[in-house]
């Protein structure tokens, strides 16, 4: 085990920010913490980057214990915060050469080592240009640099792409992968579903300071239902007269989302309900944007198991996300969709 | 990833599993980046080289005519208080840098390296030292451009030198706790003015202290480190500073206690500071 933590409380004033989490990550693995904003997750990362100390339970990160010996957990992890830290007058090279040295490198491992990481991140071109001049990803991807100098055996990720575009998103993602692809155990917090499907090998849901539910993406989905059919028409004054012709197609309750003018009902394995489905809305003459199979995504997993969506849970959070996995079509939703 | 990177990689990693930090390799490094940081900033370099020309000039030119000193040149007895009072306001951008640093976040990111603990407040007041220093130089320049002129030997001119110094590292340490207990850029501004400017005001940095009521003179007089380094610098660089009302030319006595400050000052501050820091959340 990378990570492993037992029974971790902690308080700020009268808010319990920790409730008892649990968390064991083997080593190589991704763990994706996902809760809404306040679920705990900071507060975690924090305990086991030896930032706070838990008011009750212990956590060991790289087989040491980070409340007995915290100075040698340091020398094991890497950690991106939430806000990425680097020093903004300093230019991505010297930022780079300058958490190398601390770690331990020697003047010439270190611009080295930060030569090699900021060509890695394609942050070559930008490295001699103060950090204050760089875009949002390129921080990010900087910040990720910086934290992988010493190549640590675990790396935290605190919500590493809240706040970016949607194209830096991807391009942080790739950068993720290639990180994880090299053996390196991750803790990854993020409140985007999506994010935690694509690159976690295990997802661990909290609320509330505690755990909700654990399991691979597919278990989470699988425990919420099966697939379901989900129409989209293209003139939501034909709400009614969609939901009346899929009536006739399906004995479940259809489920009507008039603020997308998306409609669904569940699929129970039987394909030609997609055809079926074409047929009546054809009979109908409803003009259709979009007709899919669909399997549950994480956002209905979170609804299912605390009753608001995550994105609703995380309300007030200053940076709504910039592709947000419901909305999204090309999104790690599993569809299978055909033209309509 | 290519292959020399990854060669690299685990030749750094093997590095860094054993390293611990010390304050010796630590310090400068963080020293380095805080230099770095004010260099690419020229606002700062106002604040530390425009300021103190403008005070010496206001001073000399504009009160020096109208606070006349007993045995002395006003000049005389203004540049060695005036580049104490710029030393002792300099001091208040430690706490101002170390708020920054805890509203950017890179605080986190250096805790949770396996450095000193000590070197990120370290580097932050040596960084500060120098940047004070380059104050000095200039108010030293323009001092002597204005007509004030060092009649003692070099070697008290650099006891002199050193006794500032050591001045404006002991504030930096009180600046520096200031910065942790504060936290924010803004109240770390007005927190330095609070202190800063009854300590200077009320010493003898620009006025004989004998013309002020009574316990505020003592304060001036006996209490004050501000005024002890004060006529320490001035027995030292123009031989002699106003005991009451007489001139005094013994240096040894305002030395010692300009020493007793700054050794007591940096020996509860500097530990404090440090204490502070490992207790951040």
């Amino acid at each position: 085990m990378a990570i492993e933590a037992t029974g971790l409380v902690k308080h700020f004033d009268e808010t319990t920010a920790l409730a008892g989490l649990d968390l064991h990550v083997p080593t190589g693995t991704v763990l994706g913490m996902l809760g809404p904003n306040g679920a705990g997750k900071t507060t975690a990362v924090r305990i086991l980057a030896t930032l706070l100390r838990p008011d009750a339970g212990s956590a060991r990160v790289a087989g040491i214990d980070v409340l007995d010996e915290p100075a040698r957990v340091r020398s094991r992890i890497g950690l991106t915060g939430q806000f990425a830290a680097v020093d903004e007058h300093l230019t991505g090279h010297e930022n780079v050469v300058m958490i190398g040295r601390l770690a331990g490198l020697d003047k010439s491992s270190a611009r080295e080592r930060a030569a090699d990481l900021l060509a890695r991140f394609e942050l070559a071109d930008a490295a001699d240009r103060p950090a204050r001049n760089y875009s949002g990803g390129m921080r990010r991807r900087l910040d990720l640099a910086a934290s992988l100098t010493t190549s640590p055996e675990v790396v935290f990720l605190d919500e590493p792409t809240t706040g970016l575009d949607p194209a830096s998103r991807l391009g942080l993602w790739d950068v993720i992968r290639e990180v994880v692809a090299h053996g390196t155990t991750v803790l990854l917090t993020t409140q985007y579903l999506e994010e935690a499907d694509v690159l976690a090998d295990e997802i661990l849901v909290i609320d509330h300071g505690r755990e909700i539910a654990r399991g691979t993406a597919n278990q989470l989905k699988a425990d919420v239902g099966g697939e379901t059919v989900t129409v989209e028409i293209v003139d939501d004054a034909r709400m009614d007269d969609a939901h009346a012709a899929l009536a006739t197609v399906t004995r479940d309750e259809v489920f009507v989302d008039r603020a997308r003018s998306r409609l669904s009902f569940p699929a129970h394995g039987d394909s030609s309900r997609l055809a079926a489905t074409v047929r009546a809305l054809d009979d109908a003459d409803i003009a259709v944007a979009d007709l899919a199979m669909r399997r549950p995504s994480l956002d209905d997993v979170f609804l299912s198991l605390t009753g608001r969506t995550a994105s609703d849970a995380a309300d007030g959070s200053d940076d709504p996300p910039g592709g947000d996995a419901r909305n999204d079509p090309n999104g790690a939703t599993d569809t299978e969709s055909i033209d309509a | 990833m290519s292959a020399t990177s990854t060669t690299t990689g685990s030749a750094t990693a093997n590095v860094a599993r054993h390293h611990q930090g010390t304050l010796l390799r630590d310090t400068p490094i963080i020293a380095h980046r805080n230099l770095l940081r004010v260099v690419r900033q020229p606002q700062i370099a106002i604040f530390v080289v425009i300021q103190p020309i403008m005070f010496v000039l206001l001073f000399r030119y504009v009160f020096g005519n109208a606070i006349p000193i007993p045995g002395f040149d006003y000049v005389q007895y203004l540049m060695p208080g005036i580049i104490v009072q710029t030393l002792v306001f300099g001091s208040a951008v430690t706490a101002i840098g170390i708020t920054e640093d805890l509203k950017a976040g890179i605080i986190d990111r250096f805790r949770a390296l396996p450095m000193a603990s000590g070197a990120v407040m370290s580097g932050r007041v040596i960084a500060d030292m120098a940047i004070n220093t380059v104050s000095l130089v200039v108010m030293v320049a323009v001092g002597y451009a204005v007509g004030f002129r060092v009649t003692t030997s070099v070697w008290e001119a650099a006891l002199a030198v050193a006794l500032l110094a050591g001045l404006a590292m002991a504030f930096s340490w009180i600046s520096a706790v200031i910065g942790l207990a504060v936290k924010e850029p803004e109240a770390a501004q007005s927190a330095g003015f609070i202190w800063l400017f009854p300590l200077t005001f009320v010493s003898s940095v620009f006025v004989p202290t004998a013309g002020m009521p009574a316990p505020l003179r003592y304060f001036a007089e006996h209490v004050n480190p501000v005024t002890h380094v004060a006529n320490a610098a001035r027995a030292l660089t123009v031989d002699g500073y106003l005991c009451g009302t007489q001139v005094c030319t013994n240096p040894w006595p305002e030395v010692w206690w300009s020493l007793v400050w700054i050794v007591g000052i940096t020996a509860v501050f500097l530990p404090l500071s440090i204490r502070m820091w490992r207790n951040l959340t």
